[in-house]
């Protein structure tokens, strides 16, 4: 058997998706040039002036650009510790639960907001929290002002992580229940017979033997410090809480898309795509190194 | 022993299925609500008393859903998008990871490939360069915008590629022993082999090309090429939308603010994520296992 004779057709099984991945992801990269020039869309990219760093200067002097990197950082951040506690905590709470048949049946309900898409819950979020929705009606009833949720800077970022945690915290779970599942049942048994309650259990037994996890996808979510959901933000988001909301990928949609800011949009995008790939190589190698993680 | 439990010990699993109750209530709460909006009579839905159950039981706004051709023409190009873009990406799926699976030994070049994937999954040149390509290829208001860029789902690849692996080595030497070639062996072995994963991926592609909505707001520039979460969310949910009017999205606009009709708008369109959800549910937890276990 010649394996050499192989080469050629496997490299044929490759060639449609390496062609497509070249049109579609490297060579949008080269259109990072765009972050560099004063890009006109009538000269294209081959006849727009150079300008150097330009559009990077002008956005470290802008305002914005602080606001926006706070807003990213302190949302990613945020979303990111919520995801580690609380699908934790649900994890270790159902595990509890006895009976298999509603253990399946809560699993299948809370995994359900995971596949339903943010244009559909923003507009479910926005009408729960819009002035004649249910909550606001309910306060009303209490005899409490109605607020208008969506339009404060002060409650803004604690909508948009908490709408993501309800949305998110089932899904996450999986992996902690996958944990779980994995835990010697022999070491409950010692310790129910070394008289060990199921608090004690759970402290001694359960909770150790998800750190390993907990460390894991921690390390892993720090990739995700820029990335403060655009699909979720962009659909709740207005004017009014720019302020406390807008962050980069929203910004660069509005500068670039929208303003037709090409060179500073691209260029507030490129930095970001920088960071985060320097991240996510970082938390790789923590990961493989401690872990022995590797996605291949 | 399990018979003689302690009071606090039946107190506390009491109490924490409550709390699991609670929970799941709150998880289908929202989907229940729009439900309920969709049923009601438009007059109970502006007054905001509809809650969990319907007010004045009305399948009004669904017979206007039937007289709106826009949202029939976007769920078709949601379905054809799902339909097109879910086959590219299972086809480039099994063909891409069928050979990235081989060993160093059986195909040297599968780590120049595994490279060059792996950066194009994790770095990207953004939003804009992209936009300026689909526009320079002439693809605007085409559904190949829709489906080629995101064609090769990489993160799938890696998984199947790590499911294929993961099969006896013995297997692809007894078939290439046999005389069998790498297409007939990918086909005729690895494929079947590999369905509960395959399913798994593919039904996240599915839902993912269902629910994406942005590359249709950007790269659709006309309102009857929109897909349905496009349609929607310039419909139900855009206030951002009237920066970047034009007219065709401005007459979509003037038809809004019919509570019941949106929501009903809302909930057609989670039926088809609500129909595979069943399938979805059984193969995902498998499917994301997948990529966890390696030799």
């Amino acid at each position: 058997m010649n394996i050499k004779s192989f080469y050629k057709h496997y490299h044929l099984m490759l060639l449609p998706g390496i062609v497509l991945l070249i049109i579609f992801q490297l060579v949008p990269m080269f259109g990072i040039a765009i972050a560099f020039q004063n890009f006109k869309i009538g000269l294209g990219i081959w006849h727009s002036p150079w300008v150097g760093f330009e559009n990077f200067t002008y956005m470290f002097q802008l305002e914005d650009s602080k606001i926006i990197f706070f807003n990213t950082v302190f949302i990613a951040v945020c979303k990111i510790i919520a995801h580690l506690i609380i699908p934790l905590t649900f994890a270790i709470l159902l595990n509890e639960v006895r009976f298999s048949i509603f253990k399946r049946w809560v699993q299948t309900v809370v995994y359900l907001p995971h596949f339903i898409s943010w244009v559909i819950l923003a507009g479910v979020v926005m009408d729960l929290l819009s002035l004649d929705g249910i909550i606001n009606s309910t306060l009303k009833m209490l005899g409490f002002q109605p607020i208008m949720f969506l339009a404060k800077n002060s409650l803004f970022p604690g909508i948009i992580v908490s709408t993501d945690i309800w949305k998110e915290f089932g899904f996450a779970a999986i992996i902690y229940l996958a944990a779980l599942t994995g835990i010697n049942p022999s070491l409950y048994e010692a310790a129910e017979i070394d008289g060990a309650n199921r608090l004690k259990q759970l402290w001694y037994i359960t909770l150790p033997s998800l750190v390993p996890t907990v460390i894991l996808l921690a390390t892993l979510s720090i990739g995700n410090i820029l990335n403060a959901g655009f699909d979720q933000i962009f659909n709740l988001y207005n004017p009014l809480v720019y302020k406390s909301g807008d962050i980069i990928d929203t910004y660069v949609y509005r500068v670039g898309l929208v303003q037709a800011q090409y060179g500073l949009a691209t260029a507030v995008g490129l930095l970001k795509s920088i960071i985060g790939f320097i991240l996510i190589v970082i938390s790789y190698k923590i990961a493989y190194k401690y872990a022995n993680y590797r996605i291949f | 022993m399990v018979r003689n439990k302690t009071i606090s010990a039946q107190v506390a699993e009491v109490v924490l299925i409550l709390v699991m109750l609670v929970i799941s209530f709150m998880s289908l709460a929202p989907v229940v609500h729009v439900f309920s909006v969709s049923f009601s009579d438009n007059a109970a839905a502006a007054g905001g008393i509809v809650k969990f159950w319907p007010v004045g039981f009305s399948l009004e706004s669904y017979r206007k859903i039937l007289g709106e051709p826009h949202f029939f023409n976007a769920f078709f190009v949601s379905i054809k998008r799902v339909l097109l873009g879910g086959g590219i990406n299972f086809v480039l799926t099994v063909m891409m990871a069928y050979p990235l699976s081989r060993s160093s030994k059986e195909f040297p070049y599968r780590t120049v490939y595994m490279w060059f994937m792996l950066f194009t999954m994790l770095f990207s040149g953004g939003i804009i360069p992209l936009y300026l390509t689909i526009k320079s290829l002439g693809m605007f208001n085409t559904i190949w915008a829709l489906v080629l860029p995101g064609a090769v789902p990489v993160f799938n690849v890696i998984l199947l590629m790590n499911f294929f692996r993961n099969l006896p080595k013995e297997l692809s030497e007894a078939g290439y022993m046999d005389g069998a070639g790498p297409w007939y062996m990918m086909i005729k072995v690895y494929l079947p082999l590999s369905l509960p994963a395959m399913a798994t991926v593919t039904l996240f592609s599915i839902v993912g090309h269902w629910n994406a909505f942005f590359d249709g707001m950007i790269f659709m520039r006309s309102a009857e090429n929109y897909p349905l979460q496009t349609y929607i969310q310039q419909l139900v949910v855009s206030q951002n939308a009237l920066l970047e009017l034009d007219s065709s999205k401005l007459e979509l606009l003037m038809k809004v603010s019919d509570k019941t009709l949106n929501a009903a708008k809302i909930v057609v369109s989670m039926v088809p994520i609500l129909i595979v959800y069943p399938f979805l549910q059984r193969y995902f937890i498998h499917g994301i296992m997948l990529g966890s276990v390696k030799e």
